[in-house]
């Protein structure tokens, strides 16, 4: 079991987490934008998640933090 | 469930001001991690460049000073002469570090101070608004190679890493890339073997890191990416320049 909490509101919408996830399973959160004015993302299939923290690592501002 | 991935804690908790996907933020993230291994959050000094950058100093928990455009080295070497003690590290972008600042870098390199240079080459001037660098790529379109860069009349980019492995001074010098996972992990292991070098007294060290400016590029975050593996790795191949740690060990 894992998981990965975002801090949506550093998130900037650069999506570089998305690609490098190895499950693909971080997508943009179409419904809402954080107060900088940026779509963030989210994990809906959590169940699906690693713990590999590629995306964490990939992540430009520290947005991530991973449990596993 | 145990937390596997956390900020690191020479990392201040503040927003960082950079654009969407620019790697400053990953290499600032990587000297804090580092920092945080090494137990040395306490005892370090950074000195914060101008260029994007320069806010540097608001955003590792260290002390820090700043520096006028392409000084730091100079900075450095007066805190690490009169604290030999306390571990002093620049951060400088290609602008900083290899135009305006040439002189400082190479004669720092020269007298082989012991401090410890993290270098952020995008290729490019940001902050300014995207100009021609040193580091600027043959054909690479800028504000200022508006055609592309020519070097028959805007000369060959820089390759600092390789002109500062000939000087007797330098003891680490390596170049990784922040464009992966994998040369993320490289390029932090690097980090932490140059601050060694300086822990062990053993002279100065740098670090080239290739990085991204998808702002003044035109791309995308994930394009730039794209942009600096096909183009820049080519020209600046990454790899160890000199490492005399070893044998500056056995003198
Ligand atoms: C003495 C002086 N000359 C010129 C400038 C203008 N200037 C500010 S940042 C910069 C270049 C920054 O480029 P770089 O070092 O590559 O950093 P980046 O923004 O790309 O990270 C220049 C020329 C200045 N601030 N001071
Ligand atoms: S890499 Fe970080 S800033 Fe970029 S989209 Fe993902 S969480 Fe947001
Ligand atoms: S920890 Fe790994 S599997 Fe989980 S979201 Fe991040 S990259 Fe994807
Ligand atoms: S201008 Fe370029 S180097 Fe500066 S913060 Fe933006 S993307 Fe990064
Ligand atoms: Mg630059």
């Amino acid at each position: 079991m894992a998981k990965v909490v975002f801090r949506e509101e550093r998130c900037k919408g650069c999506y570089l987490c998305m690609d490098v996830c190895p499950k693909k399973i971080i997508v943009v959160a179409e419904d809402r934008m954080n107060a900088k004015g940026f779509r963030p993302v989210e994990v809906l299939k959590m169940d699906e998640c690693l713990g590999c923290a590629m995306c964490a690592t990939m992540c430009p501002d520290c947005v991530i933090e991973v449990f596993k | 469930m145990q937390q596997v991935f956390k900020r690191p804690d020479a990392l201040c908790d503040v927003n960082l001001h950079y654009c969407p996907g620019c790697t400053h933020g990953i290499v600032h993230r990587l000297v804090a991690e580092v920092l945080d291994e090494l137990g040395i959050e306490g005892k370090a000094i950074g000195v914060a460049p101008v260029g994007c950058s320069v806010f540097a100093y608001d955003y590792w928990n260290c002390d820090m000073q700043q520096a006028a455009h392409g000084r730091a080295p100079a900075v450095a070497t007066g805190i690490k002469r009169v604290r030999p003690d306390n571990v002093v590290f620049t951060y400088q972008g290609d602008g900083d570090l290899a135009s305006i600042g040439t002189a400082e870098t190479v004669h720092a390199a020269m007298r082989g101070e012991n401090i410890t240079i993290i270098f952020i080459n995008n290729a490019i001037y940001g902050m300014t608004g995207g100009q021609m660098a040193p580091t600027t790529l043959p054909g690479q379109v800028t504000q200022t190679s508006p055609y592309g860069r020519d070097p028959k009349t805007q000369g060959y980019p820089i390759r600092m890493s390789e002109m500062l492995s000939k000087t007797d001074g330098a003891a680490y010098i390596e170049r990784v890339s922040v464009d992966s996972v994998k040369n993320i992990n490289s390029a932090k292991k690097a980090i932490k073997k140059a601050f060694q070098t300086q822990l062990d007294g053993k002279g100065f060290s740098m670090v080239e890191v290739l990085s991204t400016c998808p702002t003044n590029w035109g791309k995308s975050p994930k394009e730039a990416l794209e942009w600096l593996r096909e183009n820049m790795m080519p020209y600046y191949p990454l790899g160890v320049y000199t490492d005399k740690t070893a044998e500056n060990k056995a003198e």
